[in-house]
């Protein structure tokens, strides 16, 4: 009982401790693009953690949260082109917004499992993705351009430093760490995680496992689009392809599944390993390399699962981390 | 006062098969029940119609007074019935205490409390020190236990045990044995299905003989086990007493 307690509050330490080291770092990292790829990191850091509450822990594997991603930065920069809204607002609304949406999706799609569940997530995401193409009050392909209204916190927009973003993004990933640490010793954590192993059991236990995932759904869907708004603001540009592209749903995945899927650390350690590696080896191949971080991606996760099924994080910890 | 269970007239059609036809039983307080009969015979089923895994196509199902029959299964569970699988369903990714509270959850709501009560359950159960254990780490009859545990930490007023005995080394099953009887001193009414027949008739108070998805004889386990027609379902006409 004690050792539990105990592995909580390191955790929390450690924790701690990173996020200190990462505040520091801008006062060590002076390039612009190095610090760009900082930025990159913990913003997927951020999400991958997200998208782990709701495909790790309670199981259900989405490969469509690029949706989600998507509605937070459009909602975020419609409401500021269109009604003046502050980012902040829109942060927040895009945020609900996705969570409902999440909701009103789990409602047919909590009824399928396994493989089916995932095909539907792609396909709705990429109904999505066709629906903003094609809607032109919101820009259609060619997307919004984010008015530039001077740097300042208010509008959140910074031209001349990448630090306000960074310190952003840290803040985020911090925020998704803390709510999945929280979350894991929590009644939503555990039937999580039972609906995962074996619904049926589950349900016998008095776990209901249908609002299990509405709820993994929704906290999921609001984090991934906070993320999204955080990027709208961050480019300060944004069409259908660049914010809910097929891609942001891949790699929101990839860092969970390459750090280890369902467990708290395994996002943010992929991520750390991941972006990085994929950032470096498109700008160092060069402009016809788009292809190569793919195919960099394809041959980590062919290694991991062949060494690692159940994720990097086994590498570092002394607990057993369950396998998948 | 009404019995704890009751079912009346409870139909179960698979398509063309009949799983459970016109079953009625009564489960009273404090009763250890052994549900028995041949392969097929329809236990499974009433099990899983009692724990509202599925509905019955027809007929209805009544715990404490009150009609359960529409209820889904966690319903069900917090309204005091328990249960364990025939294969055992540990989540076998979560830890041996993990599991447990889950179960915990249904009357606990504070973390802290549901640990604790969990912790207790096992102990119970003679898995104290299996705590930290990965579920996927047990051996099967530890699974068992688990799956007891389990049901136990819901704090059911009426446990099904679903061939928790069954496949167990003749000191494991003893002690399995041990365990149910310990669970109905804490007052808990047990519902079992089982298919060794020298482990449950000294157990129950009462068995009832389901075959062909009817029941075929309830009673004293001494006289169930010498009625013909039960001779008659298990081992076929040629062996009936008297034949």
């Amino acid at each position: 009982m004690d050792s539990f307690h105990q592995r909580r509050r390191r955790d929390l330490f450690v924790a701690f401790i990173f996020a200190g080291l990462a505040a520091l770092a801008p006062l060590f990292v002076k390039d612009v693009y190095v610090q760009n790829i900082m930025v990159l990191t913990l913003m997927y850091a951020a999400l991958s953690q997200s998208w782990n509450i709701l495909s790790g822990y309670c199981g259900q594997i989405s490969l469509g949260h690029a949706l989600y991603f998507g509605i937070g930065a459009y909602t975020t920069a419609l409401l500021f082109t269109k009604f003046g809204v502050l980012p902040w607002f829109g942060m927040l609304a895009g945020g609900v917004i996705s969570a409902l949406i999440a909701m009103g999706l789990g409602y047919p799609c909590f009824r399928l499992r396994g493989h089916y569940f995932v095909i539907a997530t792609i396909v709705i995401a990429e109904i999505g993705l066709l629906l903003f193409h094609n809607w032109t009050w919101a820009g259609a392909a060619l997307g919004i351009d984010i008015p530039i209204r001077g740097d300042n916190w208010l509008t959140f927009q910074f031209t001349r430093s990448k630090l306000p973003y960074f310190y952003f993004a840290l803040a985020l990933a911090c925020v998704a760490w803390f709510v999945t640490w929280w979350l894991e010793d929590s009644k939503w954590g555990f039937w999580w995680r039972a609906v995962k192993d074996n619904p049926d059991a589950a349900e016998s236990l008095g776990v209901v496992v249908f609002n299990s995932k509405m709820g993994a759904a929704a906290v999921s869907a609001f984090l991934v689009a906070i993320g999204g708004s955080f990027y709208a603001q961050f480019v300060s540009y944004i069409d259908p392809e660049s914010v809910m592209g097929f891609q942001f749903s891949l790699l929101m995945a990839l860092p969970a599944v390459l750090g280890g899927i369902g467990t708290l650390w395994g996002p943010v350690l992929g991520a750390v390993i991941l972006i990085p590696l994929t950032e470096l080896t498109r700008s160092y191949i060069g402009g016809s390399g788009r292809g190569v971080d793919l195919i960099v991606y394809g041959g980590l996760i062919v290694l991991i699962s062949l060494a690692r099924p159940q994720g990097l994080v086994g590498l570092f910890s002394s607990r057993k981390v369950p396998a998948q | 006062m009404t019995a704890l269970l009751e079912t009346r007239a409870v139909w179960q059609r698979f398509g063309g098969l009949v799983a459970n036809s016109d079953v009625s039983i009564k489960v009273e307080r404090g009763e250890i029940v052994g549900l028995i009969g041949p392969n097929g015979a329809g236990k499974s089923t009433l099990f899983n119609l009692i724990a509202g895994a599925l509905p019955p196509t027809q007929g209805s199902i009544w715990f404490d007074g009150e009609d359960v029959t529409r209820l889904p299964a966690a319903e069900r569970c917090e309204r005091g019935i328990g249960r364990t699988f025939q294969v055992v369903k540990s989540f076998e990714t979560m830890t041996v205490i993990d599991n447990v509270i889950v179960g915990a959850l249904v009357r606990n709501t504070v973390m802290k409390v549901a640990r604790r009560k969990a912790h207790e359950v096992l102990e119970f159960c003679g898995l104290g020190a299996r705590a930290d254990v990965l579920a996927s780490d047990l051996i099967p009859s530890e699974k068992r236990r688990l799956e007891v545990a389990r049901a136990l930490a819901t704090e059911p007023k009426l446990l099904l045990l679903d061939e928790c005995l069954t496949g167990l080394t003749p000191i494991e099953a003893q002690k399995g044995v041990e365990l149910v009887r310990k669970v109905r001193d804490t007052g808990v009414t047990i519902l079992m299905v089982e298919h060794v027949m020298e482990i449950v008739m000294p157990l129950v108070d009462r068995a009832i003989v389901l075959d062909l998805g009817k029941v075929l004889v309830e009673g004293k386990p001494t006289d169930v086990v010498r009625d013909p027609k039960v001779i008659t379902a298990y081992l076929g006409d040629r062996h009936a007493v008297g034949a």
